[in-house]
């Protein structure tokens, strides 16, 4: 019973809830939203025990949607998506909890919106049927730009609409390229589809075409990611949207394009993927996005501004993770995307915090508050060494294990994304000294509030994983080894 | 075995983690609880002490061979590479266990009174407590990440600790700077494991050094490589040429922590880390010699300027930069138990000597601040004659002066005498060693000189404090002088563990460390000198340290000494050393302001907002606008001209198609 219908059974639940939240008197709503949010974590939570590492896609489900266009309704997971719905089901109710008071304005539609995205999000993560991929991934897209832009800071039109463009072009090329894959492939088999499953089946030789369709779904995934030159959505994106809008991004949004890449753009065409010259090419943007991020990042003046730069340089790891193919880098890469979503969403959690409170991003408007808010201080202590791969941390595994990986098949590359540790300790704690450490020298800032009780319950459930998965990721690696050997063997195939 | 005490190794440093985790919640949550503090910080640290010298007497008793290694938890299992959270004991981790955890009791013991009326008693604990607890995971790890673990931790550990009054910049800017010059070392350690992991498919020292041999062939590329990354790691850690710049800036921070941190322990890490890989070094001559020379260099480089400074606890530093230097030329030099052995007579006599600055500056500042006088209480200028106030400090630091200087019978004369023995017996081989040996007897010369100079101007000649201030002046609490006691004992005592022969020892420590560095001796074997020549250089090193003390007491005029506020500018040689050479002016000048100047103007505002963004995005947001607009001109509304762009379309259409 659980398990065909556990995947729907998300997929639906945050629709109907949202549904709720609309009808719902709006003092109600952020609590209706919570608990909408908490049952939802509750459904994924078995998932954890129930999955079997060797069975490859599970928990699915498949059933026609418009069979005459050989379109299926199908779902499942396998050990490279089930950790980003987890992560989803996880983050979504902190964020609620987290807007509790930052979201004054219009609560209803902010949280039904926020419900929506949750579908879409998942919906994402567990479509097998390229058809519904798609239009899971437009789902998603409408409820963010929304919120950035309803909901955002003062540069939020502008950076909703650099969102939606950046986004939509992308995903329109995918969708055109999608379209002509089904046609090419239906062509030379007879059978019209988007199954996942049945195109990867029927893929055969390509030709030249690959490279062009290659190229559209590198084009949205890497928009997504975002790979450098096609970054520059997120700064403005990140920093306007409100905080739960940033973690979401930050912590679900952009590991899509890295899935997308792992699901589909890698295994689609692995002889583009892998061609050498393509491989160099996206081997070095990858390094370019955590140097160049990195420096970037050190340099922001708003501090949602550096972290959201922080964002390239961690998806760097990511795709070069992606890229170097070995076990060790893949696993590696899987794991930064989870760390980066726990510390990358925390930090946004606590720069959302202390902006409720004193109504500036900019770094230099604090400086010495370690001594009025202690309990903030040291969480943000945390997270930012969690951030900066310190050993013991979720960072650090995640890291070692990408550049273990790499050395082995790009020594000259793992080299260079290792010097990235050190612009990493540079942006971060340069921050953390001009904020927590030096004079308080300012008078607002001498009456600041410490962290409340619900912003402790935001917080410590991301302090544990922090920990959890520096000190003890096991469980994650041994769920995900055969998923990520299996890519591997697909794309090597 | 698991029946014995060294099945609750993982005691020893779950201990002080145990003393973290309580102080820090007392120190979120009740900061003032200053005597449960205290009890929880000592505490731990006096019972992990008891349980190491057990597990050190028992691991005595048994004597084994290969290391004895403990499995925990599997930590990072993906395929092939297995990283467990693993232990391991042996003569080596053996020493260091007895070093960090006794030295640590001692100065959580002596902070009791040091700290006593911070208002942030509790986060100290706290981090020193952590400190102690990454500190014995480096020392004790199995394998280089979990070493790495606790080599990034004390790191941390450091960088809380030196910016701990973090409300004045100073020491927040010395923090930071602590860490990011840190993580430059750490850069090479980390790329050294890639390599590793790469040539020998292991992190396990066990399995690295088994294999070393026969995985690399002596001097080839890679183990060079390996090794001078490593070393990388050590020059940071272990602030050696070129990365010692932080170390200095690291006095910032309580003197206490100076002590333990700064000058006993985590800074010797760097030379654990080469003894423990000494089979890697001995595979690799070119590596061995660029430690011994980098490490000559920098002893007496640090002690050119530790001749000109005025801040006590700078010229301290300094005498550790250029101490840590004669350990890295013995393990260099392939001595490595005589390495190991400096730095536990270090460990001994740099904290007396930090701990008893602590007690001079505790003293100045009581004095400073009873008065509201706003002097520097560290600069010696404004010090001299504190031996009538002081006496017990004044006492037990000439004993560590001595000792440091290297004068028989005290411990730092018998480490000191045979680095220096060693150095000079790989000469006849490789004449390069000569020079480094020369460069450690003058570096000799200068720290008996400005040990000397540092107790003659804080203890005696006149006293510059004025007479409001002189009346306060007055010996800390016993707590304070308790352990300056202790360290004495050991200063002079301490050269036991490794008498040579020639002086009716039994190299006791040597023959200790056997198991650990015979891999290495049989590739490269240890040199010592011949009895006669022997003998010679003990001479020569005890003239060199009586003529540094002599000179330093016939040349240095007290009684023309002023009060720092009315002290006239250095010129010439003193200023360049006094600036400590200018380097670290150079380096901002050519790394840190031209990073920061091309991420903010190049990369940010030309690369990201102008050409990405302004060009690129906006650029062509701009683009289809116009051609939006070219669009919008043709919706004309009359359907005359639509029916001709409609025939124009179908003409181009068959036109292409006909074709």
């Amino acid at each position: 019973m659980y398990e065909p219908w556990v995947l729907t059974a998300l997929l639906a639940w945050p629709a109907v809830g949202a549904l709720a939240v609309l009808l719902a008197p709006a003092r109600w709503a952020k609590h209706l939203a919570l608990g909408v949010a908490l049952i939802e974590f509750a459904i994924s939570v078995p998932m954890w025990w129930t999955f079997v590492p060797q069975a490859g896609m599970q928990f699915r489900l498949d059933a026609p949607w418009m069979p005459t266009w050989g379109i299926h309704y199908t779902v499942g997971v396998d050990g490279i998506s089930l950790f980003l719905v987890l992560l989803t089901t996880f983050l979504v109710p902190l964020s609620v909890l987290g807007s509790y008071s930052a979201i004054a304005t219009r609560e209803r539609g902010y949280y039904a919106l926020l419900l929506l995205l949750t579908s879409g999000m998942i919906g994402v993560f567990v479509a097998l049927d390229l058809f519904l991929f798609y239009v899971m991934w437009e789902v998603m897209l409408i409820p963010m730009y929304f919120i950035i832009g309803v909901w955002g800071g003062e540069g939020r039109l502008y950076a909703a609409i650099k969102f939606f463009i950046y986004t939509m072009l992308g995903s329109l090329l995918m969708l055109v390229a999608i379209l002509a894959l089904v046609l090419v492939v239906g062509r030379r088999t007879g059978i019209y589809t988007f199954s996942y499953e049945q195109l990867m089946a029927g893929l055969g030789n390509l030709g030249p075409l690959a490279y062009w369709l290659f190229a559209a779904f590198f084009l949205a995934f890497a928009i997504k990611v975002p790979v450098f030159p096609f970054h520059t959505w997120l700064p403005d994106a990140h920093t306007e949207a409100p905080t739960a809008g940033s973690v979401i991004l930050a912590g679900v949004l952009l590991k899509m394009g890295t899935y997308g890449f792992l699901r589909f753009a890698f295994p689609l065409f692995p002889a583009v993927a892998l061609h050498p010259a393509i491989q160099a090419g996206i081997v070095v943007l990858s390094l370019v996005g955590i140097i160049y991020g990195g420096l970037v990042a050190m340099v922001q003046p708003d501090f949602k501004r550096l972290i959201a730069y922080s964002s390239v340089a961690h998806l760097g790891f990511v795709m070069l993770g992606i890229w170097a193919l070995t076990l060790q880098s893949v696993q590696g890469a899987l794991l930064v995307m989870i760390n980066h979503g726990i510390s990358t969403g925390a930090l946004f959690f606590l720069v959302g915090m202390i902006y409720e409170r004193r109504h500036s991003r900019l770094i230099e408007a604090y400086g010495g508050i370690a001594r009025v808010v202690p309990m903030f201080a040291a969480v943000l202590t945390v997270v930012s060494l969690s951030a900066i791969g310190l050993p013991g941390t979720n960072g650090f595994v995640g890291e070692l294990l990408v550049l273990l990986g790499a050395f082995q098949t790009h020594p000259v590359a793992a080299i260079v994304a290792a010097s990235g540790v050190i612009v990493a300790a540079a942006y971060l704690l340069w921050a953390l000294q001009r904020v927590i450490y030096n004079p308080l020298d300012k008078k607002e800032n001498e009456t600041l509030l410490d962290l409340t009780p619900r912003e402790l319950a935001v917080l410590v459930p991301l302090l544990a994983c922090i920990v959890w998965l520096g000190v003890y990721p096991k469980p994650f690696l041994e769920r995900m080894e055969p998923a990520a050997q299996h890519f591997i063997d697909t794309v090597k195939r | 075995m698991p029946s014995s005490i060294l099945a609750f190794v993982w005691l020893v440093p779950a201990l002080p983690l145990a003393g973290f985790v309580l102080n820090g919640a007392l120190a979120l949550l009740r900061p003032a609880s200053k005597r449960a503090v205290s009890v929880i910080g000592v505490g731990v640290l006096a019972a992990a002490f008891a349980l190491a010298v057990a597990v050190v007497f028992e691991l005595a008793r048994l004597h084994p061979e290969a290391p004895l290694v403990f499995h925990y938890w599997p930590w990072l299992p993906v395929g092939p590479l297995r990283i467990d959270y693993a232990l391991q004991l042996d003569p080596l981790s053996g020493v260091m266990l007895l070093v960090v955890t006794g030295i640590s009791a001692l100065i959580h013991l002596y902070s009791v009174g040091y700290m006593q009326d911070d208002p942030g008693y509790a986060r100290y604990f706290a981090e020193l407590n952590l400190f102690v607890f990454f500190m014995l995971t480096l020392v004790l790890g199995a394998s280089f990440p979990v070493m790495f673990v606790g080599w990034e931790g004390v790191g941390l550990c450091s960088y809380l600790l030196i910016g701990f009054w973090f409300n004045e910049k100073i020491n927040a800017d010395a923090g930071f700077k602590a860490f990011i010059v840190n993580r430059i070392g750490d850069f090479g350690f980390l790329v050294a494991m890639l390599l590793i992991f790469r040539h020998t498919g292991s992190l396990d020292f066990t399995d690295v050094f088994a294999r070393a041999p026969t995985a690399f062939t002596a001097g080839d590329r890679t183990i060079t490589a390996i090794t001078l990354l490593l070393f990388l790691g050590c020059t940071g850690k272990s602030a050696q040429i070129p990365l010692y710049t932080w170390l200095p800036d690291a006095m910032q921070g309580p003197t206490p922590v100076s002590a333990l941190i700064h000058a006993a322990t985590m800074v010797t890490a760097g030379v654990y880390l080469v003894a423990r890989c000494a089979v890697l070094f001995a595979l690799s001559p070119v590596a061995s010699a660029v430690v011994a020379g980098v490490g000559a260099l920098t002893a007496l480089f640090a002690a050119t300027i530790g001749l000109k400074q005025w801040d006590i606890k700078k010229v301290l530093a300094y005498s550790t930069i250029s101490q840590l230097g004669y350990m890295f030329l013995g393990v260099g030099s392939g001595a490595y138990a005589a390495g190991i052995f400096h730095l536990t007579t270090h460990a001994f006599f740099k904290a007396l000597l930090f701990l008893g600055a602590g007690s001079v500056i505790h003293a100045m500042h009581r004095a400073y601040h009873a008065t509201h006088s706003h002097e520097d209480a560290q600069d010696m200028r404004n010090m001299g004659g504190l031996k009538a106030h002081l006496p017990w400090t004044c006492g037990l630091m000439w004993i560590a002066t001595l000792a440091i200087a290297g004068v028989p019978p005290l411990s730092g004369f018998f480490s000191k005498d045979e680095i220096l023995g060693a150095a000079f017996a790989r000469g006849a081989a490789q004449p390069a060693w000569y020079v480094f040996w020369g460069l450690g007897l003058v570096a000799a010369l200068c720290t008996a000189f400005y040990m000397t100079r540092l107790m003659l101007y804080t203890f005696h000649g006149p006293n510059r404090t004025g007479d409001a201030e002189r009346a306060q002046l007055h010996e800390g609490p016993w707590v304070m002088t308790g352990p300056l006691l202790v360290l004495g004992v050991l200063t002079t005592l301490g050269g036991v563990v490794n008498l040579p022969p020639l002086l009716g020892g039994g190299e006791r420590l040597e023959h200790w460390l056997e198991p650990v560095t015979e891999g290495a001796a049989r590739l490269a074997p240890v040199l010592s000198p011949a009895p006669g020549i022997e003998g010679l250089l003990i001479g020569v090193a005890v003239a060199v340290a009586l003529a540094g003390l002599v000179g330093a007491w016939r040349l240095l005029d007290l009684e023309r000494l002023v009060p720092a506020r009315l002290a006239p500018p250095e010129r010439g040689l003193g200023r360049l050393l006094w600036k400590k050479y200018y380097i670290d002016e150079l380096y901002a000048a050519l790394i840190v302001r031209p990073v920061v100047w091309m991420s903010r103007e190049v990369l940010w505002r030309l690369v990201d907002q102008r050409l990405v963004d302004e060009v690129g995005v906006n650029g062509a947001a701009r683009v289809s606008r116009a051609l939006g607009w070219v669009g919008s001109q043709l919706q004309t509304g009359e359907l005359g001209f639509y029916v001709m762009l409609f025939v124009a379309g179908v003409v181009v259409v068959l036109g292409a198609a006909v074709r």
